[in-house]
């Protein structure tokens, strides 16, 4: 593949994550933050919020499996992993968070434990669409392309 | 009128700053009457004006004079013993070698030399910034001159010579301990920029110099049983004083351009989370702009505590202290100029001398932007009522960040 394939099959990939609402318009934001003075900006970002969410998915794991659940303690994890989602524009992530902070409101112990289940696959999906864009990245980088610009035409 | 000047005069700079101050052995001024003290029509009791006569418009007119000439106003007193009123002016101090300004009277010149084309060696002026005039004045009242031969002098009538020599537009106060704070004349009643209420709390700041002396202008005293801490920093506040005009005189050269007189706001960011922080943080360098970082309400006191800044942006929902709370707090500290309402909520204050300029450390208002997301609990309204300035909804993109800050630069 040369290398104006490769950036072609890049923005193919990228605007179905858009379409497909696993990425919303924040995500632009990373982009164009990226620049010569920051080449590494999106990846730094995204790896932040990987590890960041995968201890919090694990908080959460943990505060549910009590016998008397503390749901201040979940709502305020669940209100952190919507924060940085949202400031990745991992929007799937996000809206699954808003739906699960509402069962924490009502207190419900099983609904919350199916949210949870929500926002795991969900991070899971994200996570595995954004390293797969990322290794495009790099097969582009390293056959001596740039990454394109990203324009929300759609 | 008594009064100790001291003065400053180097030949070949232009411009520095001469302090005045006014001090009596009168009643004293009680702490709580601080902060309304120069407003109109004010005065500390309302029985005052039958016992001490006077309308309550002396003060408010002197302070509305000396910011129209580019000064600060401020008092420090304590009740049985007296006040020390004190101003400083910025003043123009330049060899005669063009005829420029034949009109103007150098005021600190032999009185008898009536003839105002001086054969001094110096000539200087007291220049009068233009400025929207309070309801106080007709409009062609009191300027008397208008700005010309801007040697550098930097626009804003506020702005102090920093060490680094720029002058910096937001002027920073120090609290150089914890009981020697200025109380400054503009910050205590309404001023013209800012445009929120201000509630008088009780314990205005106060303190400063000691004043002992002949008594001279008419000052609205009480007596009161109050006593208020007067630490006598005279000899202290005259070195930094005579430090600060050095560093004026050194920096006149480098602030010629309007630019380089504008120096960038200090900015604190107050957030808990990473990624955030990480995104946010790169729009603002983007911007030009460098930022402290804080993770919660506690450590936002603190920092405020330590340094002054112009901007906060402030997340709502944080652990340990939310952004409501700090940022009242915040407005506290500002309206009382002391710190007991963190100390109630636990926040040991750390105490640092501030080394640098401060003549007179006037403290500006900080501006707060709550970073919300948009639930109830952190709506706009509640936001407006604890104190916060504007706010960003969350996720902050680099055009809402951009606005923001614009409208406050504005």
């Amino acid at each position: 593949m040369d290398v104006g394939q490769m950036q072609r099959q890049w923005l193919d990939y990228t605007r179905s994550l858009f379409i497909e609402g696993f990425l919303d318009n924040q995500f632009l934001q990373l982009q164009q933050l990226q620049d010569e003075n920051n080449p590494e900006f999106v990846v730094e970002v995204v790896s932040l919020f990987f590890e960041d969410s995968e201890r919090i998915l694990k908080d959460l794991t943990f505060a549910l499996d009590q016998q008397g659940v503390d749901f201040k303690k979940v709502d305020a994890h669940v209100h952190q992993l919507k924060g940085s989602s949202s400031s990745v524009g991992a929007q799937r992530v996000k809206n699954a968070c808003i739906a699960f902070r509402n069962f924490c409101e009502e207190q419900n112990v099983e609904a919350c434990l199916r949210c949870l289940q929500q926002v795991k696959q969900e991070y899971c999906l994200v996570k595995n669409k954004l390293e797969t864009l990322f290794r495009l990245e790099q097969q582009i980088v390293a056959a001596g392309g740039s990454i394109p610009m990203m324009e929300l035409s759609f | 009128m008594n009064g100790d000047t001291e003065e400053e005069n180097h030949s070949t700079e232009t411009t520095v700053w001469i302090r005045c101050d006014v001090y009596d052995t009168g009643i004293g001024i009680p702490e709580k009457a601080i902060p309304t003290l120069f407003k109109r029509y004010m005065q500390v009791s309302a029985d005052h004006a039958r016992k001490y006569g006077g309308t309550g418009l002396g003060l408010a007119i002197c302070k509305q004079l000396v910011e129209l000439m580019g000064g600060r106003l401020t008092v420090s007193s304590k009740e049985h013993v007296g006040s020390t009123f004190t101003f400083i002016l910025p003043y123009k101090v330049s060899i005669p070698s063009s005829d420029e300004n034949s009109d103007d009277t150098d005021e600190l010149s032999d009185v008898d030399n009536n003839d105002a084309v001086s054969d001094d060696l110096t000539e200087g002026f007291f220049q009068f910034q233009p400025r929207t005039l309070g309801s106080l004045f007709s409009s062609n009242g009191s300027t008397r001159r208008t700005l010309h031969k801007f040697n550098g002098f930097p626009s804003n009538p506020f702005a102090l010579p920093s060490p680094n020599g720029v002058v910096s537009k937001a002027v920073t106060n120090s609290v150089e301990d914890s009981s020697s704070v200025v109380a400054d004349a503009s910050d205590l009643t309404e001023s013209t920029s800012s445009s929120d209420h201000r509630e008088n709390s009780e314990g205005g700041a106060v303190k400063l110099r000691q004043g002992c002396g002949d008594s001279s202008k008419e000052v609205n005293n009480e007596s009161r049983k109050s006593s208020n801490k007067c630490e006598g920093l005279i000899m202290k506040k005259e070195d930094e004083n005579s430090r600060c005009v050095s560093r004026c005189s050194g920096s006149r050269e480098e602030d010629s351009s309007k630019e380089c007189c504008r120096s960038k706001p200090k900015i604190l960011l107050v957030e808990d989370n990473k990624i955030n922080v990480m995104v946010t943080q790169s729009m603002m360098k983007r911007l030009g702009y460098s930022m402290d970082v804080v993770n919660n309400g506690v450590e936002a006191v603190k920092a405020v505590q330590r340094h002054t800044y112009d901007i906060i942006l402030m997340d709502v929902f944080m652990p340990v202290m939310n952004g409501l709370q700090t940022t009242k707090l915040i407005r506290s500290y500002e309206e009382t100029g002391n710190w007991d309402a963190a100390k109630s909520s636990g926040i040991e204050q750390i105490q640092q001398i501030s080394d640098y300029e401060c003549c007179v450390p006037p403290r500006k208002r900080i501006h707060i932007i709550a970073m919300t997301a948009n639930t109830v609990s952190e709506s706009a309204e509640e936001c407006y009522a604890n104190g916060m300035d504007s706010f960003v909804s969350k996720p902050v993109t680099f055009q809402k960040l951009k606005e923001c800050l614009e409208q406050y630069l504005r």
